[in-house]
């Protein structure tokens, strides 16, 4: 396994009195793409936004490479993209750079001209995103994470809404573009059995807690026991017996 | 029933403090972002500019309407000549700043909070802040300055456009004589009366939009529905606090201004 990139220990967070994540300690390898399953509202996203920032964590520390314990170099995708409706294609990838950093408007041009033709925008360039389709909206969202030449992107639900065509076209889009760009990926999905093509890792979260950490493969070949019960009705639905 | 009281009125204290803050650090964090003038300029022209026909409109019936009261009731005092004066500076002292900062809040005021609570439910807010970009300094900064420039300039329409209302009506159509409604209004209309009207106008520009912003912003936390309704009831909120915030600090100022 290679080196750790991102290091989760005693991570907790609680609503009033339902505890959400319950002192969880997670190691993200540099480079990897780990994926967080569990059942729907177990926390799966609460544990990506304590990580990015957005929410803060009741206890615990996270830990970049051994470093500081907030996490600079992390874009974070969301749900529905979050992009804004009143800028157009080219003007939402460039808002994170035009705002925090100091560029003049010709390298930022190049700079998001260039990632328009990486990621195959280059018809959406001038249109807004309520005039393009959903795949489309995704690269956008991932064009503008890539701006800023993350270290690790957290996708949040990337597939929720899609139907199964395109939930495999956006993880190939994820595949491709992290052997591009090389960075390392947290994602929280519960498109299981199909995520597990793309990811290194599978992390579940059940009851506050990660109750398996490890390669897919071993997971599908002997899951433990207690992972049988969400896993089977998933496999089952998915593979039929023959 | 005083546990409730009580619960209600710790919430409201609460809920001051929190907006408080949310003002300052708005007002504080102008220059603390890039494209500072680009953004203020679109604030600008989006509370100011697209504000200008409806303030306009207001201004002049008002006026004609508070023409033709004011020489009914002046008429029984034998007093018409007073007209101007009377129309003047209650548009200058009152009706002006009151009336415009309701008008603004009813066009831009509404938009902003529906704009902002869109963009909290569609975690563009959240978005912002991965993007360590600060969200009060890019979205609520530029039109709290833009407010604190255009709410005066709009008063200063509506007074003047209200006060020639009150002339179409006195002078054009009751024919009170013009001399006098114009001189009357050069000798009783002092600088500190304008001045007046224009702290008024500073002041309902930073409550409103304050009370807007804040309102959209934490649409997700503020509405007792999720989504879309939810927009709609702290728009709806937005703009009934607002323009009780108007009215009472307008008691309160006016009682401190006179008193100078």
């Amino acid at each position: 396994m290679s080196d750790t990139f991102l290091q989760l220990r005693g991570l907790s967070k609680r609503f009033g009195p339902q505890v959400i994540l319950n002192a969880i300690d997670l190691d993200i390898p540099l480079n990897s793409h780990t994926t967080v399953i569990g059942r729907s509202g177990i926390g799966k996203s609460v544990l990506l936004k304590c990580i990015s920032g957005l929410l803060k964590p009741d206890a615990g520390t996270i830990r970049l490479s051994n470093s500081t314990k907030s996490i600079p170099q992390c874009a974070y995708m969301f749900q529905q993209n979050a992009l804004f409706d009143s800028l157009n294609v080219f003007e939402n990838i460039a808002l994170p750079l035009r705002e925090k950093e100091k560029v003049s408007a010709q390298r930022l041009s190049e700079q998001v001209n260039r990632l328009i033709d990486q990621l195959d925008l280059q018809n959406a360039a001038t249109k807004y995103p309520a005039e393009i389709s959903g795949g489309m909206k995704k690269r956008v969202a991932l064009a503008r994470a890539l701006i800023t030449k993350p270290e690790i992107i957290l996708f949040d639900e990337p597939t929720t809404g899609l139907d199964p065509e395109r939930k495999f076209s956006v993880f190939d889009m994820i595949r491709n573009y992290r052997q591009q760009f090389g960075f390392t990926v947290l994602m929280v999905s519960h498109d299981v059995p199909e995520v597990f093509g793309i990811t290194d890792q599978v992390a579940w979260l059940d009851a506050g807690k990660i109750r398996y950490w490890g390669p897919p493969n071993d997971l599908l070949e002997s899951p433990p026991m207690e992972l049988a019960g969400f896993l089977n009705p998933r496999l089952s639905t998915d593979k039929p017996a023959a | 029933m005083i546990g409730r009281i009580g619960r209600k009125g710790i919430s409201f204290v609460s809920e001051l403090g929190e907006l408080t803050i949310f003002g300052a650090s708005s007002l504080g964090s102008l220059f603390r972002q890039r494209h500072t003038f680009e953004k203020l300029t679109r604030s600008i022209y989006e509370i100011g500019v697209r504000c200008i026909p409806i303030t306009l409109i207001v201004g002049l019936f008002t006026g004609l309407v508070l023409g033709l009261q004011l020489y009914y009731v002046l008429t029984k005092f034998s007093s018409e000549s007073l007209l101007g004066q009377a129309v003047a500076l209650s548009i200058i002292m009152e009706i002006g700043p009151v009336f415009t900062a309701i008008m603004i809040v009813g066009q831009a005021g509404s938009a902003l909070s529906a704009e902002i609570g869109i963009q909290r439910n569609a975690e563009q807010i959240d978005a912002l802040q991965t993007m360590n970009i600060n969200p009060l300094a890019f979205l609520v900064s530029p039109r709290l300055y833009a407010a604190l420039i255009c709410f005066p300039i709009l008063t200063a329409f509506f007074d003047i456009v209200g006060i020639y209302g009150g002339h179409l009506t006195g002078v054009s159509m009751l024919g009170v004589d013009q001399g006098a409604y114009w001189s009357r209004i050069y000798e009783a209309v002092s600088v500190k009366n304008v001045m007046d009207g224009f702290y008024k106008a500073l002041t309902f520009g930073l409550l409103t939009t304050v009370i807007c912003a804040f309102q959209g912003y934490y649409t997700h936390v503020k509405a007792s529905i999720p989504g879309a309704r939810g927009v709609s009831q702290t728009t709806t909120r937005a703009v009934v606090l607002s323009s009780i915030a108007i009215l009472s600090s307008d008691y309160l100022l006016t009682s401190l201004l006179l008193e100078k």
